[in-house]
């Protein structure tokens, strides 16, 4: 076995040392009734590098992988140009195989990184601080809502209808065991994403307000007035960023009154991945720093003076306070968190406002081209790289007849809103930088055949 | 002779005493030990290291009012400049590669670059969440096939592939036993956790809403049975038992503690942390289990990347399967991948509890692990257990007679070994063992923990050490000992060639600084 050092002189000189006369007597706690014996029944014996490579090659040539079709997905997740150097890197040994850093004279890579990671993080939110990060945006939301509930000392969460139906399920499905209150505005195809109802909604019970920016329809939410009706009620505006790239273009939230922000760091540095992992992100104002969930970076000086860095403030954790901690998250994203950092410090913040504007450029190019479809319109027209466009009928077959014409077409609101009919026309539509204007043609001629009936 | 060096690959290791310092230097940096500053801190304006087209069109008007007033204060590198950052700063890491990272409880083994490479191919890497599903049948027959191994090998009857981690599958199957309790009807709020049991148990019951009651352990390092089935009742919903415990023990009662769980109408939750120790040898589905998390980034080797990501899929039992968070994958009889999610939740998964996650969970580790598993394969993974626990014993018989092993007498451990400093003099303890250790050039065991014995020094060599690299390593742990024993007081001041020495915590944690403000100015 490649991975396995020992040899069977080794384990016998090994045996001899322990005084044992096998390896089974090692194993003699273990009840008779459960021992198995032999290779496990059912299962294929080890396989070599080749033969590992041939069957997961085959299992991955079965999928149709955004780079070789005119790509258009969002919804929570954005397929950006990730640099070669971003993977390069991360793939460093004393990266990739290192611990959370718990001896931090011989970890000082990895809390560095997190230093800048949080500092960049805190600099793209418009928060003070950041923490090292969380598992990905769904479970950063949950988490700030229990951070807001346990500032407040109040139970009850405003989801806007705009937060995206994932994340809205886990915070429903935690909070169903947790018996906080949550109201959940119904999501609506308008123009002007859902403010006024979100703000009708606050009251004095209320501890946090949720609202997504830009929202899962593309549109954009007027931050600013929701936290000056938040802060009214006594209540804390979270704010969900699910495409960090916006914020190169639209102003940060901790700018316009968020409390606390969170959201999905993929797009820099992660990939798409089928989902995961991914990366939370979390920043709040520096006020709540021992109400924060997750593990943080803090600077701090050697026995010689030297500037270093070390997880601090872990009074807060599983691991210290256990059943009284703010969060039990051990493991986040430690290895995404430096790939979303790597990524950040090759574009810089005039970069990242670049990107976000060639993103803007190319959604502007798709709208333009899918709305001179007959039937085709946008639903709001204040969008940066995804928007909503309204078909003349449902959008969840469509999506599957573009597939059959290799078009990744986008996300049809009828898969995320299922219970929602009133959506079902709406699909969802997003462009990165990777969107060249020959893909916007064949999207827009393979939908407008789709919508005229002709078959695949 | 044969001209092998015996000594050591270094003999004159220790030679430097006596041998004169060197100059200051001007830079700061010592050859090969090389000082970087902070990204902020290097000459980062009007630069950058990705080409960006140009825009095409102006932004449209509606956006205006949104717009960011100023581009984020974050310097912009071009690529030598990033590159040469980044790799400075993974100079000061020490990484399985770099030598053995006897870290308890935490799995340190060799990460297969095989399984990299196969995470990255396009089809899996660069592929939507939310792509149709004919376009990703691969992608789902990959969590198919590792939820048919991972239910396979524990004897259970299905598998929650969506958990994120360690943490998030103990949420997980809390939630499942709560859901099943809802169907029952009844409502009982309290977790019966060991006090020898990692922190994220006790921690996750109270996250899912239950009240946490500690059980005590034996003075031979296990749960209290008698203390346990004390407790049992009307208003408890389960145990969470660690098996192997984290005292480095199988726990042999545990079909016992279930069977009387059960009887009291609870569950019994198994941490699957150290499953790395049993896997192939042992089912938990045999020893009564209702769910086990399964660190994918412990027994299947997924890389730990400086604090993650994991992944925590949780095999359950048929009382806790159908109630499984969405989305799930089947197989249906004919063959075909089935993908549940809330549109069709009606098409054989109703109960399901909710959703954990935006997505399918960790793909990308979920590749890794099947690669390594089919690697490994059936006869395999029963030889990564064997040779995990004969590392672990011999690390404890060559070591129990310089350090005090509590649990020693008790009989041979499973995966990892315990050590306290309870025979070391007054003011030498176990920190200063382990940052002994890392003068000697390996990564510290784990210190501190478990709670329950005094100083504790958990050592988990894992099985992709060789003999010549813990023989090695044993012989640093015993002249550490010596050096402990004989009150060398020098090792407080340890450690002395890492890149930096002791670290202020204290400082850290008194007026945090958790970003970087240098270009701030001072108001």
């Amino acid at each position: 076995m490649r991975y396995l050092p020992l040899t069977p002189a080794d384990r016998a000189s090994m045996l001899e040392t322990i005084g044992a006369g096998s390896v089974d007597e090692l194993f003699r706690d273990v009840p008779e009734a459960a021992r198995q014996s032999g290779p496990i029944a059912g299962l294929p014996m080890h396989a070599s590098e080749m033969a590992v490579e041939r069957h997961l090659s085959k299992l991955a040539a079965k999928n149709l992988n955004a780079g070789s079709a005119p790509f258009f997905l969002g919804a929570g997740a954005y397929r950006h140009h990730v640099p070669a150097s971003v993977d390069h890197l991360i793939q460093r040994g004393e990266f990739l195989t290192a611990y959370t850093p718990y001896q931090p004279e011989i970890a000082q890579g990895t809390l560095q990184v997190l230093f800048e990671f949080q500092t960049q993080v805190a600099r793209l939110f418009g928060t003070d601080i950041a923490n090292a990060s969380m598992y990905d945006g769904s479970t950063a939301c949950w988490e700030a809502i229990l951070m807001a509930a346990r500032i407040t000392r109040k139970g009850k969460a405003v989801l806007s209808g705009g937060l995206h139906p994932h994340y809205g399920e886990v915070v429903r499905t935690m909070a169903k065991f947790t018996k906080d209150d949550i109201a959940s505005l119904v999501p609506e195809l308008t123009a002007e994403a859902d403010d006024a109802a979100v703000i009708a909604a606050i009251d004095e019970a209320t501890s946090s307000v949720v609202v997504q920016y830009p929202d899962i329809m593309g549109r954009i939410p007027d931050l600013a007035a929701i936290a000056e009706a938040a802060h009214a009620k006594k209540a804390l505006l979270i704010v969900v960023v699910t495409e960090p790239v916006a914020l190169g273009l639209l102003e940060a939230p901790g700018h316009l009154g968020a409390d606390i922000v969170v959201g999905e760091g993929q797009s820099l540095g992660v990939g798409l991945q089928f989902g995961g992992p991914y990366l939370g992100l979390f920043g709040c104002s520096e006020k709540f720093v021992r109400q924060m969930p997750g593990r943080l970076c803090g600077e701090t000086v050697d026995a010689e003076g030297k500037r270093g860095f070390v997880l601090t403030l872990s009074t807060r954790e599983q691991h210290i306070r256990r059943e009284k901690a703010t969060s039990n998250i051990c493991t986040n994203s430690g290895l995404c968190a430096l790939a979303f950092s790597i990524h950040m410090s090759l574009l810089g913040g005039e970069g990242l406002a670049r990107l976000a504007a060639r993103n803007h450029d190319r959604m502007q190019a798709v709208v333009h081209r899918l709305t001179q479809i007959e039937g085709v319109t946008l639903l709001s027209d204040a969008y940066f790289n995804e928007a909503t466009l309204v078909l003349p009928r449902e959008a969840r077959e469509v999506v599957r007849d573009l597939a059959d014409r290799g078009v990744l077409g986008g996300v049809s609101l009828g898969r995320l809103f299922p219970e929602h009919g009133a959506l079902h026309n709406g699909l969802l539509v997003a462009a990165t930088e990777t969107v060249s204007d020959e893909d916007i043609e064949e999207f827009a001629t393979a939908l407008a055949a789709v919508l005229e009936g002709e078959r695949a | 002779m044969s001209g092998v060096n015996t000594a050591g690959w270094r003999p004159s290791m220790n030679s430097t005493e006596g041998v004169a310092t060197g100059p200051v230097t001007a830079s700061g940096d010592r050859a090969l030990m090389l000082e970087e500053p902070l990204i902020f801190e290097l000459d980062g304006e009007g630069k950058w290291g990705v080409d960006i087209d140009a825009c095409e069109r102006p932004m449209a008007s509606a956006l205006a009012k949104f717009a960011r007033k100023a581009a984020p204060a974050l310097p912009g590198l071009t690529e030598p400049e990033v590159v040469r950052h980044y790799t400075r700063l993974s100079r000061q890491n020490y990484g399985i590669d770099l030598g053995p990272f006897p870290l308890g409880s935490c799995t340190m083994k060799h990460n297969p670059r095989l399984n990299e490479k196969m995470a990255r191919l396009p089809g899996f890497a660069d592929v939507h969440p939310l792509q149709p599903q004919k376009t990703v049948e691969g992608a789902l027959e990959v969590i198919e096939q590792l939820a048919d191994w991972l239910i396979t090998l524990t004897g259970m009857a299905s598998v929650a592939m969506s958990p994120k981690a360690g943490a998030h599958g103990e949420l997980c199957g809390l939630l499942c036993i709560r859901a099943a309790l809802d169907a029952r009807g009844e409502t009982r709020d309290i977790v019966l956790v060991p006090e020898s049991a990692h922190g994220t148990n006790p921690a996750t019951a109270a996250f899912a809403g239950f009240k946490v009651q500690t059980i005590p352990a034996t003075p031979e390092g296990r749960v209290d049975v008698a203390a346990l089935k004390e407790k049992l009742g009307p208003d408890v919903a389960g145990v969470m038992i660690t098996n192997p415990n984290t005292c480095g023990l199988f726990e042999p009662e545990l079909k016992d503690i279930a069977d009387a769980v059960h009887a009291a109408g609870g569950y019994v939750y198994c941490d699957g942390a150290n499953f790395n120790a049993i896997v192939g040898r042992v089912r938990p589905g045999d020893l009564g289990v209702d769910a086990m998390h399964i660190n994918l980034h412990k027994t299947f080797s997924t890389p730990h990347g400086g604090g993650g990501p994991g992944a925590g899929p949780v095999v359950l039992s048929e009382a806790l399967a159908p109630f499984a968070p969405l989305p799930f994958v089947t197989r249906g009889a004919d063959g075909s991948i089935h993908l549940v999610e809330e549109e069709n939740r009606g098409e054989g998964h109703d109960r399901a509890f909710g959703r954990m996650v935006a997505f399918h969970g960790q793909m990308g580790m979920f590749t890794r692990a099947l690669a390594y598993i089919l690697s490994h394969g059936a006869d395999g993974l029963r030889q990564v257990a064997e040779d995990a626990v004969l590392n672990a014993n011999y690390v404890l018989r060559s070591l129990d007679d310089v350090l005090e092993a509590p649990f020693g007498a008790s009989g041979p451990c499973m995966h990892e070994a315990l050590f306290s400093d309870a025979g070391l003099p007054e003011g030498l303890s176990t920190l200063d063992i382990a940052k002994g250790l890392i003068d000697e050039g390996f990564h510290p065991m784990t210190v501190y923990f478990p709670l329950v014995v005094k100083g504790a020094m958990l050592i988990e060599p894992t099985e992709t050490e060789s003999k010549q690299g813990l023989d090695r390593f044993i012989a640093s742990m015993r002249r550490l000992a010596e050096r402990a024993k004989a009150g060398d007081e020098s090792l407080h001041a340890a450690p002395f060639y890492a890149p930096r020495r002791r670290l202020d915590e204290t400082r850290a944690a008194r007026k945090p600084v958790l970003v970087w403000k240098g270009d701030q100015t001072e108001g």
